[in-house]
């Protein structure tokens, strides 16, 4: 029976914690998933969960000992932003190269600098060539299932991949909405008890991990890692389908929104896709052939399955939350033009910059956009792709 | 604990033949005996930090490990070594474990005084269940011989060469023992390679068996960096707590200071550089004020240290 509830995002990421009930959790405060452990701690404080919570002294230790804690056999997981994730970054790919099955939640926030804490992809793009799946949540709701599945995508022993948990900072993370939750013996049982097969606390049988390994392994060490990736894609759905029965709401790899008939859709991920989808429905209403394709699962990047989903469309909008100086487009617009140039595809795409920092996107931005696809408007100035809502 | 160098040298080896650490290498003998100290009963998880220990013991796909072993990175040893502990309390709180695990992290002096000292730190701080054995062999050897915070005023290295207008390394030595006493956590020991081992293996079990977060500091000399003959290691060490430029000595909970080997007669400093190539320079005609510039403050931090065990 669903639970008619109130939360932010951070709550919510909170919540799904608290019912998973995980061995280890070691985390670093920075705004804005310092909620997270605050919320955790307390949940220990008061007995609701016996997870045993680190207080380290840094980002790089928190995925040190989450790393340790899950090579030990646990189920360990971390939170963290920003700055915190480009302090891991190391140990981001030792913990996909271990194979260990942990899980991060990102409150996704700016780089320095200058330095800024609101909400852009810029940590978690920055993050996406580390063997890590991540997926990409939209609202409140979309970031506690995403964190409910995110343990069976990890764990599954076609993937044993770390998986990234990613909702944007304060605009998700702290704004309070509606959301349905599970009951917590729901969530039990759909995550169920954690049973590696190989661990460093096994009695009978020491585990070694994190070798040296040159010339004569590394390759086939990584191409392991890359099989994990690709087979990750039936996992996400199948356990997506299984959450779907438990929970009456369906995931993809991302969402499709009046894209099947669209001359003009915008591609987007994260929180704005909701200004996106207002303005689609204002032009629809209009009689405009209008879309929205939300990215759900940034990696494993669903080329194929894109490419399918956008077969039909003349012009479209690839809308990046982050820079990733390229100095030809945002890092989803390349990925989505590749994926249009395999699948022979060739519509007309306005890679666009925006909301870095936390800059807000309305729905007339949106509008305007939509406008532009349809007017055959793809002019850049200063640079190759276009920055939104910016000072000339 | 009464020492039986009988009994402690007969337990089975938890670091096993066929690892590719040099001939005269210190930190492998350190270890080695460490893990003496473990009882045969108690399995063992070892946290190690890059560095030559690591990538000479465990070369895909062999491991001279026969405990449980997790290399993560450079720095980290200690914070990857608190997440198994915390890993282990949470297993063992929800009955999935009975055995008795023993944890031990393991890095040289460039994973432990200096990148790796933040993660120490912490680890310490927060008291994990564990032993943090750093071997010293005061540079970073698996890179090739640079200067670390722990190697000695004067010593030549490839980031610190003696030259024509140089010495050797500018500074003094981060004294590391000290440091981690200063966290007041329940042991923190220094000690070496000396004659029947007795002083680095009491030291070490006092350490494993003592509850919370303890340290131990083995200066372990490096045939490479410190260019020695193998079969010379142990007069170096003995040189090294005769001269008093490493003393033996514990602390326990940062208050009670002991010191365990005072030499018969304390040697100068000379008799710990004449046997080694790194302070070759420093025993030309013409360098008598470096080397009482080094016997100086050889004297000055043992001096301090015996005030420290007097109170």
């Amino acid at each position: 029976m669903a639970i008619r509830e109130r939360l932010s995002g951070n709550e919510a990421v909170s919540t799904a914690i608290r019912q998973i009930n995980p061995d280890v959790m070691p985390a670093f405060p920075i705004t804005p998933s310092t909620e997270i452990p605050q919320y955790v701690s307390s949940y220990v404080a008061d007995g609701l969960i016996d997870t045993e919570f680190v207080a380290v002294e840094s980002e790089h230790s928190a995925m040190s000992a989450t790393i340790g804690a899950s090579a030990a056999g646990a189920r360990a997981l971390t939170a963290t932003s920003s700055a915190g994730l480009a302090l891991m970054w190391e140990e981001l790919h030792i913990a996909s190269s271990d194979r260990v099955p942990v899980v991060l939640a990102l409150v996704n926030r700016a780089l320095s600098g200058p330095i800024n804490i609101n909400a852009d992809h810029s940590d978690g793009m920055g993050a996406r060539d580390c063997g890590w799946i991540q997926l990409y949540s939209e609202d409140n709701q979309e970031a506690y299932d995403n964190m409910v599945m995110a343990f069976r995508i990890a764990e599954h022993p076609d993937v044993l991949l770390p998986v990234m948990v990613c909702q944007d900072g304060f605009i998700t993370s702290h704004a309070v909405q509606n959301i349905l939750l599970l009951e917590d013996e729901e969530v039990k049982k759909f995550v169920g008890e954690y049973t590696p097969e190989n661990y460093l606390l096994n009695a009978e049988n020491p585990m070694a991990v994190g070798p040296y390994a040159v010339t004569n392994y590394y390759m086939e060490a990584r191409r392991s890692m890359a099989e994990g990736m690709v087979a990750s894609r039936k996992v996400i759905l199948d356990i997506a389908r299984e959450y779907e029965t438990l929970s009456g709401r369906g995931y993809s790899f991302f969402e499709e929104y009046h894209t099947k008939d669209a001359d003009y859709v915008i591609v987007i991920m994260g929180s704005a896709s909701g200004a996106a989808k207002d303005a689609c429905d204002k032009l629809r209403a209009k009689g405009k052939k209008v879309g929205v394709l939300k990215i759900r699962v940034f990696r494993p990047f669903p080329a194929a399955e894109l490419a399918a989903a956008l077969k039909n469309a003349k012009a479209i909008a690839a809308m990046d939350r982050a820079e990733s100086f390229s100095g030809n487009s945002g890092p989803m617009a390349a990925e989505l033009k590749a994926a249009l140039f395999d699948a022979k595809q060739c519509p007309e795409i306005l890679s666009m910059v925006y909301g870095l920092g936390g800059r807000d996107i309305t729905v007339e931005d949106m509008e305007m956009i939509y406008a532009d696809l349809e007017a055959g408007n793809f002019e850049c100035k200063e640079l190759p792709y276009r920055y939104v809502n910016v000072r000339e | 604990m009464a020492y039986n160098f009988k009994e402690v040298m007969s337990r089975p080896e938890r670091l096993v033949p066929g690892h590719r650490m040099c001939a005269g290498c210190g930190a492998t003998v350190a270890l080695r005996n460490v893990l003496k100290a473990i009882k045969p009963e108690d399995k063992a998880v070892i946290a190690n930090a890059t560095g030559c220990m690591e990538v000479s013991t465990f070369t895909y796909p062999y491991s001279a490990w026969t405990d449980s072993y997790i290399h993560n990175a450079f720095e980290n040893a200690a914070s990857t070594a608190g997440g198994v502990e915390a890993a282990y309390n949470a297993l063992k709180k929800r009955g999935k474990i009975d055995e008795t695990f023993k944890f031990l992290a393991v890095g040289g002096d460039g994973g432990t005084y200096d990148i790796g000292f933040q993660s120490l730190s912490g680890a310490m701080e927060r008291n994990h269940d564990m032993v943090y054995v750093c071997y010293d062999n005061e540079a970073y050897m698996n890179t090739g011989i640079q200067r670390s915070s722990a190697t000695p005023m004067f010593a030549d290295t490839t980031t610190t060469p003696s030259g024509t207008v140089s010495d050797g390394k500018k500074q003094n030595r981060k004294d590391l023992t000290e440091v981690m006493a200063a966290h007041k956590i329940p042991y923190a020991g220094q000690t070496t390679l000396m004659g029947n081992f007795k002083d680095l293996i009491v030291k070490a079990e006092k350490a494993i068996y003592t509850e919370g977060a303890c340290f131990l500091n083995i200066l372990a000399p490096c045939p490479r960096g410190w260019r020695y003959e193998a079969e010379n290691i142990m007069d170096i060490c003995k040189a090294a707590a005769d001269t008093c430029f490493w003393p033996l000595y514990e602390v326990e909970n940062g208050e009670k200071w002991t010191i365990t080997y005072e030499p018969k007669k304390k040697l100068p400093i000379e008799e710990f550089l004449k046997l080694q190539g790194r302070f070759r320079h420093l025993l030309q005609p013409g360098k008598e004020d470096q080397v009482a510039k080094l016997q100086a403050e050889v004297d000055k931090r043992w001096e301090l240290l015996q005030k420290k065990c007097s109170l």
